[in-house]
């Protein structure tokens, strides 16, 4: 995945830019397998898209989504976690450790093959 | 003692159950949220360092006053944050949390469940980087995010400069103001806003604190398409000359004002009837917020009023319940508060006429537009289905061939745009569509849930 820095904005991989700071550390957690790092406080939608262009794609087609209303009554923000649960990215609070999967665990599967 | 239950912990409910709190009937007070504020005056999540007397500026007063209001009754009520309803039977709610399903039992029932934004559809508008205009200032009232560096803020609602300036206060790039409302309809719905004169000098004072920033503000645009391969790149608009205009940005802001969260007021069994103001079926209640035997309603849910409706008809809801009960109250305030959510709901109808939704914008949908996100069912799926000999007129059979509205938002999201597409390629009033209907439950419930529940 590009890395922000000197290079142009759209290369960013996040789609979310923090605008004011938090106290608290950072927090490991995973996105299809690689390392990424928010800040403890972080909803668990902010936590992904500080770090990535989507939170899924659609099971037909892979389309990406990224969420849309932010307060729990879309429900385009649902997520994939490597325990098999699937949680509301928007109301739900990242924790250190977690594992977010961006497509379903059959799909994924499928794709590893 | 009766069991008086309030539903959403924004202004209205805050405001509720403060006055039933001081009538020593510890009312349960039940929000999904974790935290206490509702969406207008949400509190950032813990930790977060942000300024809410400068993101504010005027409202932040009441946005203290309220959080202070809710910190004095705390032990006087059973507030229960991270509390789904999720269905309403008879005199029963079933509520989820982290732990599963339970129900809570009411004798009156206060439902303060808020609105959301409403969306009109456009090319592009599932790509990521798109979010609802309300969506953007929760995003940085709670997270201390913006949804992107270089944001368009689009659509028609008076919260479209507001936010936009509180990105642009924190450093955003806001790239372009597209209000779809041409000027002259804001210049002619000005004599009545004048009823609120402060309410109506804020938002000149936030347009021209924008256009001295140099951001560029257009007024009557087309909203044409958003561009972007797997994100957003541009926004393409035609302005009120008939120019085309495109403006690169990472996100875009996208709203049409509010719609009520009415899902558990129709549960409970409130009548639903159509208003033309908002081309919107809204919930039958009286002056003070009955909306049938038991069953009271208040704030953004009912009709939309703002914030200062919000906290207004709370507390008038609350001294219904009151009344209802036998309990004395000042009568002489409850009027006082009667005329006040009049006036300022009555103040909305006319923000309607400065902001418009763009009803007719649905025809020139082409195809391939996706109107539906849960189930990604396109403007063309619809107008085929409609085409077919036979084919329904009716919103709710157009949602059962079609799956559009029946996935896990309940037509939330693209139920008002289906309302227009129905009406519109039928050639009928919008009104002789029909209503989307609501089940239970009125959103997700979690997986555990629900295995709680089949066992
Ligand atoms: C996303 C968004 C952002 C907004 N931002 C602003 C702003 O910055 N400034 C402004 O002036 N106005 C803003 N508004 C307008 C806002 O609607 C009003 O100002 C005001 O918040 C309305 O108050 P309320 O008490 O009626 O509802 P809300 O404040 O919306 O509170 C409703 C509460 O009900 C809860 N709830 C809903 N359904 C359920 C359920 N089924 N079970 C349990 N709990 C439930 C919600 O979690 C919420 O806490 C915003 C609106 C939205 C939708
Ligand atoms: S973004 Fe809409 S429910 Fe999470």
């Amino acid at each position: 995945m590009p890395r922000m820095g000197a290079a142009s904005m759209d290369e960013r991989p996040g789609l979310f830019v923090r605008a004011v700071d938090r106290d608290g550390g950072s927090i490991e957690f995973t996105i299809d397998g690689s390392p990424m790092t928010a800040r403890a406080g972080d909803s668990l939608l902010a936590a992904i898209l500080t770090n990535a262009s989507l939170l899924r794609r659609l099971e037909f087609g892979g389309e990406p989504r990224a969420g849309f209303c932010l307060m729990g009554a879309c429900q385009d923000c649902w997520v994939w976690l490597d325990d098999g649960r699937h949680v509301r990215a928007c109301t739900t609070a990242a924790v250190a450790g977690l594992g977010v999967r961006t497509t379903p665990p059959a799909l994924a599967e499928i794709r590893n093959v | 003692m009766s069991n008086v239950v309030v539903v959403g912990g924004g202004p209205a409910g805050i405001r509720a159950a403060c006055m039933l709190a001081a009538h020593r009937l510890r009312p349960v007070l039940l929000d999904e949220a974790r935290n206490v504020g509702g969406q207008g005056y949400r509190a950032p999540s813990p930790g977060l360092r942000l300024d809410m007397d400068a993101l504010m500026g005027g409202e932040a007063a009441k946005y203290h006053a309220l959080q202070a209001a809710f910190a004095s009754i705390r032990d006087q009520i059973e507030y229960r944050p991270g509390t789904l309803v999720w269905a309403i039977e008879g005199k029963t709610l079933h509520v989820a949390t982290d732990e599963g399903s339970s129900t809570v039992s009411f004798d009156a029932l206060i439902l303060a469940t808020g609105a959301m934004d409403r969306i009109m559809p456009l090319p592009g508008w599932t790509l990521p980087g798109v979010f609802a205009l309300g969506g953007a200032q929760v995003s940085l009232k709670d997270q201390g995010c913006f949804i992107g560096r270089r944001v368009a803020f689009c659509g028609s609602s008076p919260l479209l400069n507001l936010a936009a300036l509180q990105y642009r206060k924190l450093g955003a790039d806001v790239v372009a103001v597209c209000d779809t409302t041409p000027l002259g309809a804001k210049v002619r719905a000005a004599p009545q806003l004048a009823a609120a004169p402060r309410t109506m000098m804020r938002g000149i004072s936030y347009l021209t604190s924008l256009m001295r920033a140099g951001t560029p503000m257009l007024h009557g645009v087309t909203l044409l398409r958003i561009e972007g391969k797997s994100r957003v790149e541009a926004i393409i608009v035609r302005d009120c000359r008939g120019r085309e205009r495109r403006f690169a940005c990472d996100a875009v802001a996208l709203g049409y004002g509010l719609k009520p969260e009415a899902q558990l007021a129709e549960l409970a069994g409130a009548e639903m009837r159509f208003d033309a103001t908002s081309r919107l079926w809204l919930p039958k209640i009286d002056a003070d917020g009955r909306a049938g035997r038991s069953l009271y309603l208040a704030g953004d849910s009912v009709v939309i009023g703002g914030a200062d409706a919000a906290e207004a008809s709370g507390e008038l809801a609350a001294r219904a319940v009151l009344s209802d009960l036998g309990i004395v109250h000042a009568r002489s305030v409850a009027r006082g508060l009667r005329r006040r959510v009049f006036r300022l709901r009555r103040f909305q109808r006319a923000l309607a006429r400065a902001f418009v939704w763009p009803a007719n914008r649905v025809k020139d949908l082409s195809d391939d537009v996706a109107l539906c996100r849960c189930e990604n069912v396109s403007v063309g799926e619809i107008r085929r289905a409609m085409d077919q000999a036979l084919g329904p007129i009716e919103v709710n059979r157009v949602k059962a061939i079609t799956r559009c509205g029946m996935g896990r938002c309940q037509g939330r999201v693209c139920g008002p745009a289906l309302q227009e597409l129905v009406a519109s390629h039928a050639g009928i009033p919008i009104e002789a569509a029909g209503r989307l209907r609501v089940q239970a439950p009125v959103k997700p419930i979690p997986l555990s849930v629900a295995r709680t529940l089949a066992e």
